[in-house]
């Protein structure tokens, strides 16, 4: 979870004239985010998209990513994997304990940093992209990826009325096989599943997003497929640049 | 968006799909696609069709869901930063576009 690392940046960034606002994608709403947001003591904007309305308006498709937007009104970098740095935190036996996915990285500051020369040189900061390059780098959008946002839609708007139904499932299958590499419509389904499916859910059910041996699962993937996927498509990209 | 009928008007196409109907035709940002005769009366079927957006029927729900726009391949057609207007966790609507004049850094997180 990085919402106190946000935090933490927001505190140091915020008197230079950067807001973060963090858009949490869930439909189950505004009670499944307020525990995360409430624990990170947030104090900037927490929005509530419960149709993953970031994915069909800007090209998001998986957590965490950021887009980066200047003071009149223009995009700057389009989304791309955003992790803030850790931050420290008591464990049980009171010892402080890097919390955040920054903290297994080589370098835990290397987003911040890019950020933090935005917050300073503003337009000059070498971080800023042209208009063209900040549209050539936002996702591919073939018309598969407008037929899985309104799949996406549709599923959604099927569970609110009948939870997961036949043909909730089929539109959930649609989106996930017409936009592939959009992982937030894959891990919002699988989790809201175990969560309605589990007899006794807890706090971690909404993270079961594979299935055990021998169950019944309903999706035309899961999470570990998923990131054996992403694993091989970056390995071939790897390859490819040489 | 997610409608039970076709029959919209060119307001709710622009609250539903932030673009709006103009005589030049539909516009967001800088970004306008000509409509041809689908502009005036509305046609929302053909209008979407001109805009590259996706229109699924589910017939036994009594539903239709329309995508966004596939204009020129990339999910974004303009970096005019669109509007986004969600509620905050208490409930309360909070637009984008009232963080103008400063630096704004948009995240998305879950808890999954």
């Amino acid at each position: 979870m990085d919402l106190p690392g946000w935090q933490a940046l927001r505190e140091e960034l915020h008197p230079l004239g950067v807001e973060i606002v963090a858009v949490g994608l869930e439909m189950g709403g505004a009670e499944v985010l307020r525990p995360y947001i409430e624990d990170a003591g947030a104090e900037h904007p927490s929005l509530v998209d419960e149709t993953h309305e970031l994915d069909a308006r800007f090209g998001v498709t998986n957590i965490p990513q950021a887009i980066w937007i200047d003071e009149a009104g223009t995009i700057v970098r389009p989304p791309e994997m955003a992790i803030p740095p850790h931050v420290m935190r008591p464990d049980a036996d009171g010892e402080l304990q890097p919390f955040g996915m920054a903290a297994r990285m080589e370098d835990p500051q290397r987003y911040a940093n890019k950020l933090r020369d935005w917050a300073t040189k503003g337009a000059e900061s070498e971080y800023v992209l042209s208009p063209d390059e900040v549209i050539a780098r936002s996702k591919p959008r073939p018309i598969e990826v407008s037929q899985a946002a309104a799949h996406f839609e549709l599923a959604q708007a099927l569970w609110r009325a009948e939870g997961f139904s036949e043909r909730t499932l089929h539109h959930f299958e649609a989106a996930h096989t017409l936009q592939a590499d959009n992982i937030t419509y894959k891990r919002q389904a699988y989790s809201q599943y175990r969560v309605s499916t589990d007899e006794e859910p807890t706090e971690f059910s909404r993270f079961m997003q594979s299935p055990a041996e021998g169950e019944a699962w309903p999706f035309v993937s899961d999470f570990t497929a998923d990131m054996a996927a992403m694993q091989e498509q970056r390995e071939r990209e790897k390859a490819e640049r040489g | 968006m997610i409608l039970d009928q076709l029959d919209i008007d060119a307001d709710a196409f622009a609250t539903g799909t932030g673009w709006e109907i103009k005589p030049e035709g539909a516009c967001k940002g800088e970004v306008c696609v000509p409509l041809g005769g689908a502009g005036d009366p509305f046609d929302v079927a053909a209008a979407a069709g001109k805009l590259g957006m996706a229109v699924v029927h589910e017939p036994d729900a009594g539903l239709w869901a329309i995508g966004p726009e596939s204009l020129g391949g990339r999910a974004l057609t303009s970096v005019v930063a669109p509007e986004l207007e969600l509620p905050d966790v208490n409930g309360t609507p909070f637009r984008l576009s009232s963080l103008r004049g400063q630096k704004v850094v948009l995240v998305s997180w879950a808890p999954y």
